[in-house]
């Protein structure tokens, strides 16, 4: 039996069960969201123990090295003590900008109180006052002094109907983070870049995008944007203004419910098809085999095109992935 | 005299053996049913164990892990026909990277070696449990 003591409660665990789930069972309800170790809203400290492995993965190494570990998919081996609060983590951050991308997509500007060391493409955890935490990426470049995020608004949703309906101007919010695999990385500036990602998953993308392009990346950049409908493709202007400005960038944009076909786009680069996104994918880059891929977005669809990259050539270690998890409850 | 995973070429031959054999298994429908691909770092780290494994390397498998790693497979139809396959990937993938036929015959009589484990029962014998 594994116990696991926070404050003045103790926990046995039962078998197979995690960290998040037996304390919540004694009563103490820990932040948590997509409960599948992928937007780290469930972050706990261990002051004594050692946390399972499984449960640090995609930690960076210096919270791992403090003890740091993923609640939610923790079944720990042996007791723990879990540190109560962990306010060092966080960072107060100021609402600067509130405006709609399209009709469902907020961009959320937000001035931290310091600097969180992210790169663009990471995402950070946000907690609204008294809410819960949810993660959501950043789409402006690394050096930008804002964080500049898209959510999509869903209707009834704790955080994102929050920042869509309630949130001002001025208001404040909790940050942890970053974390992520989804930035830049420089050094092989001819890799041919495959970014794709549907809905509110352009916004990494687009962070991403920024950096390639301001760190002189010179190969090939196929960026495919999905949506359901038309007006999901709330980048079009940005991306086409980029494309016009860099010879290497390509943009795609897959309408779900569009006529299918390809037409032009806003600009010769840029292209409208009618289709899923991985169909679009299969079409513009038939072997993906020596590109660097990055996909965000729908967990399935995310999925499905890593899969189909994958049998198409392109290596595991060339692939990363933010699957954008909603809170399960 | 090299051990076999030498010859083979350690652990950078495993990890350009890795890809190739993931996706033969993939693309096969035989196959590739028995495969999870939620989680895709997680299945090739299995198969990079596994290939550690087959390839004479440090071993960090034991029978009894096979047993449990594959149980859960046997019980949705995990058989010799299916073992059958997987050394067949492993021979193709390894004839791909170059390896030399009688090494490759000394990776997949390792393999073989562990089929009673990975299916669950007696050594040489038939299946124990249900
Ligand atoms: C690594 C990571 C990065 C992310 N980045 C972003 C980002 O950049 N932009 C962004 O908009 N989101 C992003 N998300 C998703 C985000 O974290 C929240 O899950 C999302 O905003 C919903 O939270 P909520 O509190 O508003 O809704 P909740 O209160 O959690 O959910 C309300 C209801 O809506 C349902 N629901 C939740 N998500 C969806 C959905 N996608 N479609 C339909 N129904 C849903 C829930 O099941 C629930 O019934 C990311 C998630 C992860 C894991
Ligand atoms: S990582 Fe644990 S709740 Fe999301």
């Amino acid at each position: 039996m594994v116990a696991v003591r926070r404050g003045d409660v103790t926990a046995t665990l039962a078998a197979g069960e995690s960290v998040l789930d037996g304390l919540a069972r004694h009563g103490v309800t820990l932040p948590s969201s997509c409960r599948a170790g992928a937007c780290q809203s469930c972050l706990v400290r261990a002051v004594a123990g050692t946390p399972p492995p499984a449960a640090q993965q995609g930690l960076r190494e210096g919270l791992r090295r403090q003890g740091y570990f993923l609640a939610c998919c923790a079944r720990p081996q042996e007791d723990l003590e879990l540190a109560e609060g962990d306010a060092d983590l966080d960072v107060e951050a100021t609402v600067t900008v509130l405006d709609r991308l399209a009709p469902d997509v907020v961009r959320v500007g937000l001035r931290p109180a310091r600097s969180l060391g992210h790169r663009a493409g990471q995402f950070v955890t946000v907690t609204p006052p008294g809410g819960p935490s949810r993660a959501y990426s950043i789409a402006s470049a690394s050096d930008a002094p804002e964080l500049e995020l898209h959510v999509r608004a869903i209707p009834g949703g704790a955080v994102s109907g929050w920042l869509a309906e309630r949130a001002r101007v001025g208001d404040r919010v909790t940050l942890r983070g970053p974390a992520g695999e989804c930035f830049y990385v420089a050094g092989r500036a001819e890799q041919p870049l495959l970014l794709a990602g549907t809905g509110t998953g352009i916004a990494p993308l687009f962070g991403l995008l920024q950096d390639a392009l301001r760190e002189g990346h010179r190969g090939r950049i196929v960026v495919v944007h999905g949506s359901v409908a038309r007006e999901g493709q709330y980048l079009e202007t940005s991306l086409a203004a980029l494309a016009a400005a860099h010879a290497q960038l390509e943009v795609h944009h897959a309408v779900l419910q569009g006529e299918p076909g390809c037409a032009p786009g806003a600009h010769a680069r840029c292209s409208v098809w009618g289709g899923s996104i991985a169909s679009v994918v299969a079409s513009v880059v038939p072997s993906p085999k020596g590109f660097n891929i990055t996909l965000c977005g729908d967990p399935s669809v995310v999925a499905g095109m890593r899969r189909a990259l994958f049998l198409a050539g392109a290596a595991l270690t060339e692939i990363r992935a933010d699957a954008f998890l909603p809170s399960a409850a | 005299m090299p051990t076999l995973y030498e010859s083979l070429g350690g652990e950078a031959a495993v990890n350009a053996a890795v890809d190739i054999f993931y996706r033969k298994m993939l693309s096969d429908d035989r196959v590739a049913g028995f495969f999870d691909t939620v989680d895709m770092d997680k299945q090739a780290a299995k198969q990079k164990a596994f290939l550690t494994m087959v390839f004479g390397g440090p071993a960090n498998y034991s029978g009894k892990d096979m047993r449990a790693a594959h149980s859960h497979l046997v019980a949705r139809g995990l058989d010799d026909r299916h073992v059958d396959i997987v050394i067949e990937h492993l021979g193709g993938t390894l004839a791909e990277l170059g390896v030399a036929p009688d090494l490759i015959a000394q990776v997949a009589a390792l393999a073989n070696s562990v089929r009673d484990d990975v299916l669950s029962r007696a050594k040489g014998g038939a299946a124990t449990g249900t």
